[in-house]
């Protein structure tokens, strides 16, 4: 901070010829000082312990003093706490007797794979006629054959809850913020951190007020799962048309009715890409609720890798991913199912037949489990695996391409990463925080600059500093990798329909794949390394950089690339002096969003082995450390927040010099 | 319209009831919950365990659980049985769940359990003296990578589990560098990439676990700990340090429980307490699933059926 006053004066100083150097200058001038100051004060390297505010133990005592001794008019406040959790468990046990307890009291066993299939089947067929019939059949078939129907249907119980209330929950909140400036002011903000912050640091504090078990994995779901459902929400009422709502004025709308019957209705677009990634990102979350006690799938995984099956993890992260997909096929058909205008004219049978055509096969199914218990459930016996052969497959390539890329990560690992990790340890916090300063400052003046500032004081102060740079290197790595393959998929995806839709469903399967699968073949081939933890990320974070690439791409107007052409510039001319200058702010948003998941990662790397926060994050839930874990969690958000922030005003300041709304 | 209205109204009234009613049946007779973890031998012992108390007539549930997290949530009730609790690397959060969240000590198993450095037994070839930690020491550059370069690299276990193998490096004086994994898959992940390679490797490993069955290979002989090398710098091969030992030959198993089991269900709580294993009979339910390829439910009732004699002990 006072380095940045300092480099104000500088430039005050500076003769006019010196002025268009003020930047670099200022840089250099953060730099030297930052540097001259470490050597006469160990305190700009390392922030002395006696300075520590010991903030960690303040949240670790306010969340015991949560648990054990807040009284509300004498209930204890976990008491409450719990009672509410036994009223989310309400739906969530009608879900699971259902689909895999069964009713005792009615003599009723759980419903048959073969009535889940042909109602799935059916409903898909009515959605979206026969191709995603066919998609939902071979799914179901899968789960069924692959002997991870009763698993997916325990995940799918909490699924079931879980998709509904955030997608309730986000809407209004959603509309809230629309309604009330105050509500945006506070809830805005929460939104991004929410957003930011990994799923993991919520665990161990939601675990310690509710019990431990399917609710707490419900909370934690609803909590990361939510917000972009409220974000699409408050987009998709923010840009309806004017016209579109004086029309509804005109016609003598209540408000209410302008919100449900126009508002809502002509922002479904965007209020369905909230409910898709409400989808995906609830499943996302499978593997992660498993740790807080939910049975399923997400436990099964966890197990097999445990035992080295990774043949077995990848059918069950399969069988999470078929999963998703369904889900989000069958609720965007939903969403935009043909109305039959004809139904009037036609009989009741041709109206209801999926209905009576599910009702046929639900009681025949219980009938006939009665007799074979083949069709409430396959065993074990009538199904097959290829775990084994896939695990061979995986230990084959090992054995094949640990000699070949061995050599390639020690002398990536010798020359560039412990290089630049040795440079964000040494790095003194002056230097780091005035560069951000001065940087924030010229992008986005003084309210980014000051709450730059503040977040990275936020992890100086605490003790953190050491962490946050191990996490803050580890990312910077990984996000050059992500831009390095990103960006040219999305050139090439721009440059070819076919590639670009084969491209986009890697993209989607990428995204919703467990990612602790990758970890483990990542540990085989580069043991337990800085490289593997980069290789751990990049799958997930580089789906952000070529998307974004694609969109800023196929973006551009047809009039521009017109005349680039009419001005005889070649292929490679046409991409690096138009569309890449063009497309630059779109691709720094994938950027943007590289990074956030970059950092999101760290949190699921830091079970290959790690020191930096995400390592903190993960600790913090098996030793109930809830103040280490939420801090850490909150620091890793903030460096995402100071990312996003500086990228997001140089977007727009971008977009501004070539012409576009910023 | 009307007659529609009270249709749809008996049949939504209808499906709230039907849940409920099966619900309070279900929690009429209260399912005794017994806890899972990830690892096989607990997996299969846990439904041994349930299946013996089915057996007697209560209701069995099974909730997964992290082995950190379980014991203040069986303290509190929400859980109320774990069949393994292992002295290595829960010792800590056992102790803290018996003194402040009121779980129960239920005992201690037969079973004696070890954790220590574990070698592959082709590192013999090129290390021959490895079995003694003097002599691994000694040819600590075979286990070296570019990180760890010029000390060897020891593969230690989850920084969480309570055991601080940087400092025993120190102590003993080893040229060594420890590093943590984040999760016991790791471990595995590391050993069978470096066996497939045969690579030298030393890492982190315990007894009973499926590894022994898998990979063939021996722990690395430390000081046997006594109290005194913890307090006494002049104790053991380095007079200047404290800590220059290993960890003890045979760690204890326990079970843990929830308090209210005496009371709520006294029959099933008798049983619990005389549950006990050793080694041999865990080695032998792992062994069903790790080689075998059974389920672990599959393997509890295998397990039940070759064990008759010692289920009958624990009823009487």
């Amino acid at each position: 901070m006072t380095d940045v006053a300092r480099n104000s004066a500088i430039s005050g100083f500076l003769p006019n010829g010196l002025k268009r150097y003020e930047l670099p200058l200022g840089f250099a001038a953060i730099i030297i000082a930052g540097v001259l100051l470490a050597q006469i004060w160990p305190g700009a390297t390392r922030w002395p312990a006696e300075w520590v505010i010991p903030a960690e133990q303040w949240v670790t005592n306010y969340i015991n003093w949560l648990k054990r001794d807040l009284y509300i008019f004498g209930v204890a406040f976990t008491d409450i706490t719990r009672f509410f959790g036994s009223m989310l468990k309400l739906p969530i046990k009608w879900a699971e007797y259902l689909l895999f307890r069964g009713m005792k009291p009615l003599g009723l066993g759980p419903l048959p794979w073969v009535a889940v299939t042909a109602g799935v089947t059916l409903l898909a067929h009515r959605l979206g006629g026969i191709r995603l019939a066919l998609l939902c059949l071979i799914s179901c078939l899968y789960l069924s054959f692959f002997h991870l129907w009763k698993d997916s249907m325990k995940t799918m119980a909490v699924v079931l809850v879980a998709v509904p209330l955030s997608t309730i929950i986000g809407l209004v909140l959603g509309i809230w913020v629309t309604r009330s400036r105050l509500a945006a002011k506070i809830i805005t903000p929460i939104f991004d951190l929410m957003q930011a912050t990994p799923h993991m640091a919520y665990l161990a504090p939601v675990a310690a007020l509710y019990a431990a078990g399917s609710v707490t994995a419900l909370i934690a779901t609803v909590i990361f799962a939510m917000p972009p459902m409220a974000r699409c929400t408050i987009l998709g009422l923010q840009t309806v048309p004017s016209d579109i709502l004086e029309s509804g004025q005109m016609s003598g709308c209540t408000p209410r009715q302008l919100l449900w019957k126009v508002a809502l209705p002509s922002s479904k677009r965007t209020l369905m890409l909230g409910l898709n990634q409400v989808v995906m990102q609830t499943l996302a979350m499978v593997v992660i609720a498993s740790i807080a006690g939910q049975p399923g799938l997400g436990h099964k995984l966890l197990y097999s890798l445990q035992q080295l099956k990774i043949g077995l993890a990848i059918e069950q992260g399969i069988a999470i991913t078929l999963l998703a997909i369904m889900l989000d096929r069958l609720t965007q058909a939903y969403a935009y199912r043909d109305v039959d205008h004809l139904a009037a004219t036609k009989s009741w049978f041709e109206r209801n037949w999926y209905w009576v055509a599910f009702a046929v096969v639900l009681v025949g199914s219980y009938i006939a489990a009665e007799f074979f218990k083949e069709v409430r459930i396959l065993p074990r016996k009538a199904t097959f695996s290829f775990q084994k052969e896939m695990s061979q497959l995986i230990r084959d390539f090992n054995i094949i391409a640990y000699p070949i890329l061995n050599p390639m990560k020690e002398w990536m690992t010798t020359y560039v990463f412990l290089n630049i990790r040795d440079f964000f340890l040494w790095l003194p916090w002056p230097v780091f925080v005035g560069v951000i300063a001065l940087g924030a400052w010229r992008l986005g003046r003084w309210p980014v600059m000051w709450l730059c500032i503040a977040l990275c004081a936020s992890f100086i102060v605490t003790g953190f500093w050491v962490e946050t740079m191990q996490t803050t290197y580890l990312v910077l790595i990984s996000g050059i990798f992500c831009v390095l393959i990103g960006v040219p998929v999305g050139v090439w995806c721009s440059r070819s329909e076919r590639v670009a839709s084969i491209t986009m469903s890697i993209c989607d399967t990428l995204q919703t794949f467990p990612s602790f699968i990758y970890l483990i073949p990542a540990i085989m081939l580069f043991n337990v390394s800085i490289f593997s933890n980069v290789i751990a990320i990049i799958p997930y974070a580089t789906v952000p950089a070529i998307r974004f690439t694609y969109l800023g791409l196929k973006n551009i107007a047809p009039v521009t690339i017109e005349a680039a052409k009419m001005n005889g510039a070649n292929s490679w001319q046409r991409l690096w002096k138009v569309e890449l200058p063009i497309a630059i702010p779109e691709i720094m948003l994938g950027l943007n969003q590289t990074i956030m998941m970059a950092l999101a990662m760290t949190a699921i790397t830091a079970l290959i082995g790690s020191s930096d926060l995400g390592q903190a994050v993960v600790r913090s839930i098996s030793t109930q450390n809830y103040g280490r874990g939420i801090l850490a969690g909150f620091f890793i958000a903030a460096l995402g927040i100071i990312a996003d922030r500086l990228i997001q005003s140089w977007a727009s300041k971008r977009k501004k010099e070539l012409g576009f709304e910023g | 319209m009307l007659k529609s209205t009270m249709k749809f109204a008996t049949v939504l009234a209808m499906g709230v009831a039907l849940p409920f009613s099966a619900m309070a049946a279900a929690e009429s007779d209260d399912p005794i919950i017994i806890v899972q973890n990830n690892w096989t031998s607990q997996l299969v012992l846990s439904y041994v365990v349930g299946k013996v108390l089915e057996g007697e007539g209560y209701t069995v549930e099974y909730a997964p659980s992290d082995s950190q997290l379980q014991f203040a949530a069986i303290g509190r009730g929400d859980m109320h049985f774990q069949v393994e609790a292992w002295e290595g690397s829960m010792k800590k959060a056992f102790e803290d769940a018996v003194a402040n969240d009121g779980m129960i000590d239920a005992g201690t198993h037969d079973a004696l359990t070890r954790e220590e450095w574990w070698i592959p037994d082709y590192v013999l070839e090129t290390c021959p003296g490895a079995e003694e930690w003097k002599g691994l020491d000694a040819c600590a550059e075979q286990f070296a990578t570019a990180e760890t370069a010029p000390k060897g690299r020891f593969v230690g276990p989850p920084a969480d589990w309570g055991k601080n193998y940087a400092d025993r490096v120190k102590a003993l004086e080893m040229n060594f560098a420890a590093i943590n994994v984040g999760q016991a898959a790791t471990l595995w992940a590391e050993l069978q990439s470096a066996y497939d390679q045969k690579k030298p490797v030393v890492l982190f490993n315990w007894t009973p676990n499926f590894i022994e069955s898998k990979f063939k290979g021996r722990f690395v002989n430390f000081p046997e700990p006594e109290p005194a090398c913890f307090e006494d710098a002049s104790w053991g091969p380095n007079p200047n340090a404290t800590g220059d030992c290993g960890a003890p030959h045979g760690g204890w198993l326990k079970k843990a429980a929830w308090p209210g089991l005496a009371d709520k269900y006294p029959n099933a709580w008798g049983i619990m307490q005389k549950v006990n294993f050793s080694n041999a009979q865990i080695a032998a339910a792992a062994l069903m699933v790790d080689v075998d390829g059974l389920e672990a439910e599959e393997a509890a009732d295998k397990w039940i059926v070759d064990n008759a004699d010692v289920i009958s002990s624990w009823k009487n």
